[in-house]
């Protein structure tokens, strides 16, 4: 208690201001969002004709029609001012910073104008509102189609772009455009043909200035005059566009030109001049074209376009007009960084993951703890059912603070231990409700009336509340923890500290790669950083075992000179050989340890030995874990499938056949039930279990991984390991991962108050029955997401609430109580939770869902699960929340209009639809990541951060520090300028993508060779070059490495270089090569699906 | 006569290492089996012969294949045609052609009468080392430990150069340590309750794949070496330094222990991995498993008792009851290991030195089947332990260990007679054939035993059957003969053969029983009949076995005594005869039949020690000695009997097992009174000095190192004294003793005066 005290007045101060501040804050928010309603129910796509028209007027009219696209765009903006920051500045702000890099290329306003007159339509409707988002379908442009003439110029340009975009689809029938236009036409086209002219582009684009626009265009700008050409050079982006909306209208040849058609736009001003030629030339064409008039006749499906007839072919969605993840999170940054999120009132929705703010708590855990889907839930389970909305949190119990925030204060009891409810076993928090002076409590989770021990008696104030609230955190914080008593422990003792035993395989490709040598060598320093929680000397012991097919313990005890190696060969049994001697302090064997980390390459120097075990392995620390009655980590170092014979002996069943079959889902579970025991057993026993791989070739994640995945440890892969070029990565997650604070031997449970229940728990624990997540180990990176269902009504009034309750023992072999509360609001309108829901909890959820449907199902319903459930999400807001309007228009809900580009990008990723290159093992490693992931981490995961380096380096003034404030490009490669250098991030891979005009000047000052050609492809480290630009991205990588959980590896990807493929992969609004969607193709797909549910 | 016999029997004992029971033999098989005791012998396969240097050459067999007798002195011999006849089954053979110059004059060695016993040295053939593979008990107390670890590392400076030696440490693990590696010290751990097949143990220490990646390494390694060689068993010269640290830093077994719980110690499952490795590395090669064990298996295969304290090891009494329940299990374990270790070759010695019993009853069969040695102490921080130790190392005359591996021992007899069995440190190659009777009398149905582990002193008893028939009498003056032939490997890791070949006279016995009696040894016939008894009391109950030995000493004295029937006071037994019934009095109260007082574990002790013990030790035991020290005059020998315990004497007592310096009640009171310390009375201490010399001198004699006690008048101790002398005087008969001669024992046994009363009775009974 005094420890406490001492800080608190402190806290007093600031929280009882801060109580004073929220309430503002609030009204402030109630009252914006009443502004902000009457927009969002606004808002909505105005392509579509007749009703479009109808509302379109006040927003699209004006500006944008007949003033020169150039104008109309910040007419556009004008208009909706400064006032409303979402939508009008997002658009804004995109455009502006491009604007300086496509100077040199042409003229900067042609692209504003174009794009504009893209927005514009969409505009009025952003700015009106949250809402936003509403994109006209393609059906809608097939509508649209039509319209555009008639609304003539006021969508002049849009309708143009978009047709333009159509019309190319049609080049491709158009047997004979292309034949008419010019033989370079053609070869763009065609894939085969798209290379040779861009290689050819180069060196007209040194004489062109215009080349900057891109590469693949430029051949099509250079030759041909024609409009086509200038779509036809990129090949690239077509696949996405036309077929989406209506795939069986446009034949394959839609697919060209769709996205091209508004990219061009943006970057050169001569292209908008093509384009134009286009739309006209094409639009005329299209009417007449029989192959679009079969097509739609088959439209009429989508019920809402009778008017439109389809003469048209569909129109082009432009991408900059559909909703931009980078937009949003620019926004949510510009609005929510300065304010501290302050935690006291119930019902909040926190900032952005990718927002840097601070959190007050004041009654409720921070989001750094605990994000939930939605911060007000249905009271009903009917309302529930009916939204679709997953009801879940992702919970990180031991979530690390930035500095400014204070970690959890620690509550000591004494003997009698945490204050409880007698029949919910809930514990004591500032929800709790003090009643009859004081005397007693009444539960808020079960409402069951407690005594109040009298040694925990307090008076209570004139409201109600106790007055020593403000001096006990468990009365005022939203985040605390308790001192555990011996209740709370195995057996009731309390527990030894923790031990540490590194595993290291010393099989010949163990020893041949270097990686042994390696490790040693670095454990010899590493174990002076073992986590010590503020005291002076880690109380963590450490042991250590080598093995191939055997397994060799070692006896470190400090008395000893050398240190004494006991093999075990009984691998079949396996058991702990010495207790004493095994687990050390390591300031006292020092010299012991050192000496042995020293000969361990050289003991297995010569070794032939090529078979491993693996289960006996983790058997062995486990069994030392128990003989020594403490918990701890295993670290394993593994390089190979274990094939000797031992139990979990496991032969090589990867099967590519396998894919897209029934029988998928078995690449994903363990081969054999004997990992799953240990599991268990290692959870009994708080063994927590961390896996280095390093394979060759398959090894099978998916088992291997089991063990750790089920005691909260780790799983860490280099893929073919050499020293050179992973000891960097491998070394710094090797340190991160020993120094990492962790809580062992743990138990969370989520109580929730009457009404909903936690249903579900995804993440790396061990449940051994329906409440209790066992985790052996727990770090701070590790989350568990909650979902939960309704078993009754909630109210209104008193809200939801959540406690998470984890039980741990710390790294110095403290027993804790970590306990987490959140209020969360209740809602009778449908409405109310659609506007408080957090997209990026929402994919964690969905991703691990489907990550863990795998396993079951196949794959190909998992994602027709994902896509029906955000289509009926989707429906249901349209249905209940937006107002009426026509089912051509797509209307997102403001909080979810990134749910489609993000769950595409969950469809996308390598589990639920992997690329030719990816290896089962990859996927299976894949899975197991993202099923501990947070949100911040699913978040970039999915939607890979882009980032252009050359402007940051013109375009600021003063040296960035913080990448979060670095803005970031869309993730499709129509945003790559092939006159800049891009960083792109996902939390796992790091590129630097290199244009291939990038001034000779930036080439030389960042990888100190003279041009473009000598840059080493695949180079995975910058040189360290003294100037300011070198030392500004690196120092940029650098940070991007600190904020992520595990080491990013650098790849240096030049423009058309092979590497560029796997780059690509991760450019995730375009098509992918394995057949994922474009964001573009995608929003139609599930425009298409919303229009099936609400017909 | 009786002289000439007496200097016969030594002269014989001397040369060739054997005494027999008659050294005239009965010529027909029905008279020999009413001679009672059964004619046998003590055979000392390598009892010292400083004065007979080995020949280097190989013996020359005899053709036949079903006989193979070596060439000895009692060939027919032909000069000319240079033949032999064999003496055994008649065959003429060629000489080798190495043989060539023979002739009358110019005769090897072999065919001297001298050289009944010969020893040879086998040259060609591989040479294999000396292994010693030591299996320490780890959970001792620390100061036992450290005293063990000290006579170990003594013991590596005591071994030869080129000797292998290996370590396997244990406790609640096994530890089998590598030896070969430098820098870290490096072992192969088992666990130490699994029962292991010799495969598994093979395959986990890597010994099957002869392509150990280690070995494969140094191809040329074999070749630098003789022997080929094991990362487990090293020369001790390559890794002397390795061994002595390893053992200084060898540590107490780590496993906590709780309160009133024993450690758990996995005896069984070492020696299983000790012999396994053996197996796997040196077949057939000699080689000694040293188990040093400081308490009971208490867990894993081979476990003795549970580790409950509360729980007693069992007792005489337990199992009795039939309440000993781990003892058939394990007896079961060791008695496979002890028959795989002899099959290989390999000896077994334990050294149990605890407080309480350590399994010594289930483990004997280790140390009886394979020659091993067996020691018992009470901590291994005792001089018993220590010096006995160290004498396993003692050399003799010519710098060689004192210690034989691997031998195997061929007997053959000629036609009259057929072998019935040995009793001894051997077991049985099962070899049949014509000489073998189907009469067995300890290990027999064979004419071969291995004897894995022998030394210079190590006695077998064996016995055999006069098979001729009644009605085929021999001819006058002929003689029967045995061949003893032992063929070993030699501590200098050359094969020997030693060959014996005795021969007897046959006799008549109706015509000539009184030379028969004359030459009875029947210091030899105590021994055997003992060895007999001893044998059987292995696996029959106690009373049956003093029973039939009883019945054996009647019907002995009822053929030899001389007596008048139904008078008790007539009998008479010769001077041949005339000890034999004290002998068999004290047998009977040995503990070697007498499980009363004695563990267990004691009477496995004793009795393993009895089995193999030469003809004078055993005596001892069977019969302790009695000096006697006063002023009256010099030391002499005195009657075990009470009558010999008197106040102003200092006796001085050796049991074998035990060396008791008695000091009389009066002598006691003087040295209390410090006389010895005067000038003036230094004959008194000169007289306190004397047995305490002549104790020195039988303990560094003696092997295993006897417990040494010095006690008084009235102390403790005395105990060890006034159990064995014989009760003449007791509380039952102490007034009309009267009380000025020897010291009444408080017992119920009866006196050899009671006894010998009954067995006139008996004899002369016309009942029997």
């Amino acid at each position: 208690m005094p420890t406490w005290q001492k800080e608190w007045p402190r806290l007093e101060r600031g929280g009882g201001t801060s109580w004073g501040d929220t309430t503002a804050p609030t009204t402030q928010i109630g009252t914006g969002s009443g502004a902000w309603e009457p927009k969002t129910l606004g808002t909505k796509a105005n392509l579509d004709l007749e009703p479009g028209m109808s509302r379109a007027p006040p927003s699209s009219g004006a500006p944008p029609t007949s003033t020169a696209q150039a104008s109309c765009g910040q007419a556009g903006y004008g208009q909706f001012g400064q006032g409303d920051i979402q939508n009008g500045p997002s658009s804004s702000t995109v455009p502006t910073p491009r604007l300086p890099g496509s100077q040199p290329f042409g003229s900067p306003l042609a692209p504003a104008v174009s794009q504009p007159a893209v927005l514009q339509p969409y505009g009025p409707p952003p700015t009106s509102a949250q809402v936003t988002a509403q994109l006209a379908g393609m059906q809608i442009s097939g509508a649209m189609a039509p319209a555009p003439p008639p609304s003539g110029l006021g969508y002049g340009p849009p309708t143009s772009l978009a047709s333009a975009s159509g019309s190319f689809p049609n080049s491709g029938p158009y047997g004979s455009y292309p034949q008419g236009q010019a033989p370079p036409i053609s070869q763009t086209q065609g894939h085969p043909g798209v290379q040779p002219p861009q290689r050819s582009a180069p060196p007209l684009a040194s004489s062109f200035k215009p080349p900057a626009s891109g590469g693949p265009r430029m051949p099509s700008m250079t030759g041909p005059l024609p409009p086509g050409q200038g779509f036809g050079g990129v090949p690239i982006s077509h696949p996405n566009h036309v077929s989406s909306p209506l795939p069986q209208a446009l034949p394959p040849g839609t697919q060209m030109t769709g996205p091209q058609g508004p990219l061009p736009p943006m970057h050169s001003p001569q292209q908008p001049g093509y384009q134009l030629q286009q739309n006209g030339s094409f639009g005329p064409g299209r009417g007449p074209q029989p192959n679009y008039g079969s097509p739609y006749p088959g439209a009429p499906t989508f019920g809402s376009q009778p008017g439109p007839p389809q003469p048209l072919p569909p129109k082009r969605l432009d991408p900059d007009a559909i909703p931009s993840p980078i937009q949003v999170i620019e926004d949510d940054r510009n609005n929510r960084a300065s304010e501290p999120f302050v935690t006291g009132i119930r019902g909040q929705v926190p900032p952005l993951v990718t927002t840097n703010f601070l959190v007050k708590d004041q009654g409720n855990a921070s989001p750094r703890y605990i994000r939930c889907t939605s911060y007000n839930i249905p009271c009903t389970s009917d309302m529930a059912k009916q939204a679709q909305v997953p009801l879940a949190a992702v919970i990180k119990p031991l979530a690390r603070l930035p500095q400014e925030e204070a970690s959890p204060y620690v509550v000591d009891h004494g003997e009698s231990g945490p204050l409880r409810c007698n029949r919910c076993k809930a514990y004591m928090c500032p929800f709790m409700q003090f009643i009859e002076g004081g005397r007693r409590f009444q539960c808020c989770f079960c409402s069951c009336i407690n005594d109040v021990p009298p040694q925990y008696f307090q008076h209570l104030d004139h409201t109600g509340r106790r007055v020593d609230a403000y001096d006990r955190p468990e009365l005022s914080l939203g985040s605390y923890e308790f001192l555990a008593t011996v209740d709370y422990c195995k057996n009731n003792k309390l527990p030894s500290p923790p031990a540490f035993i590194f595993m290291i395989d010393v099989s010949y490709n163990a020893i041949r790669t270097g990686l042994v040598r390696l490790l040693c060598e670095e454990l010899k320093s590493l174990l002076d950083y073992l986590p010590r929680e503020g005291a002076e000397e880690s109380a963590i012991h450490v042991g250590f075992v080598t093995y191939n097919k055997v397994l060799h313990f070692y006896n470190v005890k400090s008395s000893l000179a050398q240190p004494q190696m006991m093999v075990v060969s009984d691998v079949a049994d396996m058991f702990v050989p010495l207790l004493d001697g095994f687990l050390v302090n390591v300031s006292e064997s020092r010299a012991v340890i050192t000496s042995l980390l020293d000969q361990i390459p050289e003991i297995f120097a010569d070794t032939r030995e090529t078979e491993t075990v693996f289960a006996p392995v983790i058997q062995a620390g486990m069994e030392a874990l128990k003989a020594a009655e403490c918990a701890g980590k295993l670290f394993l170092f593994h390089t190979s499938l274990p094939i000797a014979e031992a139990p979990g002996k496991l032969k090589n069943r990867d099967d590519r056949k396998l894919i897209n079959t029934d029988k998928e889902k078995t690449l994903f579970q363990p081969q054999t039930g004997v990992y799953q025991t240990l599991a268990k057993e290692c959870v009994a026993q708080g063994c927590c279990v961390d896996l280095f791989l390093f394979p060759n070739q398959y090894v099978d994640v998916a088992t291997l991984s089991l063990v750790p995945q089920l005691t909260g440890g780790s799983v860490y892969k280099y893929a073919c390991f050499q020293v050179e070029n992973d000891q960097e990565r491998f070394l710094s997650d090797l340190r991160r991962d020993v120094q990492k604070v962790v809580g062992f031997d743990a138990v969370m449970r989520v109580r929730t108050s009457t009404g909903i229940r936690a249903i579900d728990f995804f993440g790396g624990f061990y449940m051994s029955n329906t409440t209790d997540v066992e985790l052996a180990g727990l770090d701070g990176d590790k989350t568990v997401t909650v979902e939960f269902k309704h078993d009754d009504r909630l109210n209104e009034e008193s809200g939801a609430l959540l406690q998470c309750a984890l039980l741990y023992t710390s790294c110095a072999g403290q027993r804790r109580l970590r306990i987490h509360n959140l209020a969360l609001n209740c809602c009778t309108q449908l409405a109310d939770l659609y506007r408080n829901c957090e997209t990026d909890t929402l994919i964690n959820y969905m991703a691990k869902f489907a990550y863990r449907g795998v396993l079951n199902s196949p794959i190909k319903t998992v994602r027709d699960t994902l896509i029906t459930q955000c289509a009926q999400i989707l429906a249901c807001y349209r249905k209940n929340c937006a107002s009426p309007s026509s089912a051509g228009q797509l209307i997102l809900p403001e909080c979810m209009k990134l749910l489609p580009v993000y769950l595409n990008c969950v469809l996308k990723s390598d589990v639920l639809q992997p690329g030719a290159e990816v290896t089962t093992d990859d996927r299976a490693y894949v899975r197991q990541l993202v099923t501990s992931m947070d949100v911040a981490e699913t978040n970039v995961f999915f939607y890979p951060r882009l980032l252009p380096l050359v402007r940051l380096r013109i375009g600021t003034k003063s040296p960035i520090e913080s990448t979060t404030e670095l803005p970031a490009v869309r993730a499709s490669e129509e945003r790559l300028s092939s006159g800049d250098i891009y960083l792109l991030e996902n939390g796992l891979n790091l590129f630097l993508w290199v244009g291939a005009s990038v001034q000779q000047g930036v080439v030389q000052s960042l990888f100190s060779v003279a041009s473009f050609s000598q840059i080493t492809s695949g180079l995975s480290v910058l040189p360290v070059l003294d100037n300011p630009l070198s030392k500004k991205v690196r120092g940029l990588i650098d940070s991007l490495r600190a904020q992520r959980a595990r080491y990013m590896k650098l790849i240096v990807v030049k423009q058309e270089d092979k590497l560029e493929m796997l780059f690509k992969n991760f450019l995730v609004e375009d098509k992918s090569l394995s057949g994922g969607e474009s964001y573009v193709d995608f929003l139609c797909h599930m425009h298409k699906e919303i229009r099936q549910l609400l017909s | 006569m009786m002289a000439t016999y007496l200097e016969f029997i030594q002269q014989n004992e001397e040369r060739d290492g054997v005494r027999f029971s008659w050294n005239l033999w009965p010529s027909s098989r029905l008279e020999a089996t009413r001679m009672v005791v059964p004619l046998a012998c003590l055979l000392t396969p390598l009892k010292d012969r400083p004065d007979l240097p080995p020949v280097q050459y190989e013996p020359v067999f005899c053709s036949r294949p079903t006989c193979k007798a070596v060439l000895n002195p009692l060939c027919q011999v032909d000069y000319q045609a240079k033949l032999w006849a064999c003496n055994f089954c008649f065959q003429r053979n060629q000489f080798p052609p190495s043989y060539a110059g023979i002739s009358e004059v110019n005769q090897p060695a072999e065919l001297m009468p001298q050289f009944s016993t010969i020893e040879y040295v086998v040259q060609r053939g591989p040479r294999s080392p000396l292994i010693f593979l030591y299996v320490v008990d780890t959970c001792l107390e620390e100061d036992d430990l450290q005293a063990l670890k000290e006579s170990l590392q003594m013991s590596l400076s005591l071994l030869p150069l080129e000797a292998l030696v290996g370590l396997i440490t244990f406790g609640r693990m096994v530890q089998v340590h590598e030896l070969s590696c430098e820098g870290i010290s490096k072992s192969y751990v088992f666990r130490g309750t699994k029962d292991l097949t010799a495969k598994q143990i093979q395959d986990m220490l890597g010994l099957s794949k002869p392509a150990m990646p280690m070995q494969q390494t140094r191809p040329a390694q074999p070749q630098e070496h003789p022997f080929v060689s094991s990362r487990f068993l090293q020369p001790i010269h390559k890794i002397d330094m390795t061994l002595t640290d390893l053992l200084g830093e060898l540590q107490r077994d780590p496993w906590p222990v709780t309160q009133g719980k024993r450690p758990l110690r996995s005896t069984g499952v070492a020696l299983s991995i000790a012999v396994g490795l053996l197996e796997g590395t040196f077949p057939n090669t000699g080689a000694r498993i040293m188990l040093f064990t400081g308490g009971p298996p208490t867990q894993g295969p081979g476990l003795v008792v549970g580790d409950e304290l509360k729980v007693p090891i069992r007792s005489w009494h337990d199992i009795e009851k039939d309440n000993a329940r781990f003892m058939k299990k394990a007896t079961k374990h060791y008695e496979m290991l002890a028959n795989r270790a002899a099959t290989n070759g390999h000896c077994i010695d334990i050294y149990a030195c605890a407080l309480d019993q350590t399994g010594l009853l289930e483990m004997k069969c280790c140390t009886n089947l394979t020659g091993g040695h067996m020691v018992m102490g009470d901590s291994f921080n005792t001089s018993l332990f220590k010096q006995t130790f160290q004498r396993i190392f003692s050399k003799d005359f010519n710098g060689d260990f004192r210690m034989a591996f691997g031998a195997t021992l061929e007997v053959k007899t000629s036609r009259e007679l057929k072998v019935s069995g040995a009793i001894g440190p051997c077991v049985s190659l099962n070899m049949k054939g014509p000489c073998v009777s189907e009469n067995e009398l300890g290990v027999g149905g064979t004419s071969q035993w291995k004897i894995c582990g022998l030394d210079p002193t190590s006695t077998l008893g064996i016995y055999f059957e006069v098979v001729n028939q009644h009605n085929a009498p021999v001819p006058q003056g002929s003689r029967g003969a045995i061949q003893f032939v032992t063929q070993y490997q030699h501590s200098s890791t050359l094969k020997r053969i030693r060959v014996t070949t005795i021969a007897r006279n046959w006799a008549d016995v109706q015509s000539q029983l009184q030379l028969i009696e004359a030459a009875f040894d029947q210091e030899a016939a105590a021994v055997l009949m003992a060895r007999l008894g001893v044998f059987r009391a292995e696996s029959e109950e106690g009373p049956d076995v003093l029973r039939w030995l009883d019945r054996q000493l009647i019907r002995l004295c009822q053929k030899f005594g001389q007596y008048n029937k139904e008078d008790p006071t007539s009998f008479r037994l010769s001077d041949a005869f005339s000890l034999y019934p004290q002998f068999m009095f004290h047998l009977r109260r040995s503990p070697f039949l007498q499980v009363f007082n004695n563990s267990p574990d004691e009477s496995s002790y004793y009795r393993h020690h009895f089995a193999r013990q030469d003809l004078t030790q055993s005596l001892i035991m069977i019969q302790p000695i009695l000096y006697s020290y006063s002023f009256h005059g010099p030391p002499e020998p005195v009657l075990l009997d009470s009558s010999s315990i008197l106040a102003d004497r200092i006796l001085l007592m050796d049991t074998f097992f035990q060396i008791v310096i008695y000091l009389g009640e009066t002598i006691a009171q003087w040295q209390k009174a410090g006389y010895q310390d005067m000038p003036e009375y230094e004959n008194f201490k000169h007289l306190l000095q004397a047995p305490l010399d002549d104790a020195q001198e039988i303990l560094q004699a003696r092997f295993p190192m006897p417990r040494y006690v010095h006690t008084e008048h009235g102390g403790s101790q005395a105990r060890f004294l006034l159990s064995k002398v014989n009760p003449s005087q007791t509380h039952n008969n102490l007034y009309a003793w009267g009380q000025e001669t020897g010291a009444p024992i408080l017992t119920d046994d009866v006196s050899l005066q009671v006894f010998m009363d009954h067995l006139k009775k008996l004899a002369v009974s016309s009942a029997c």
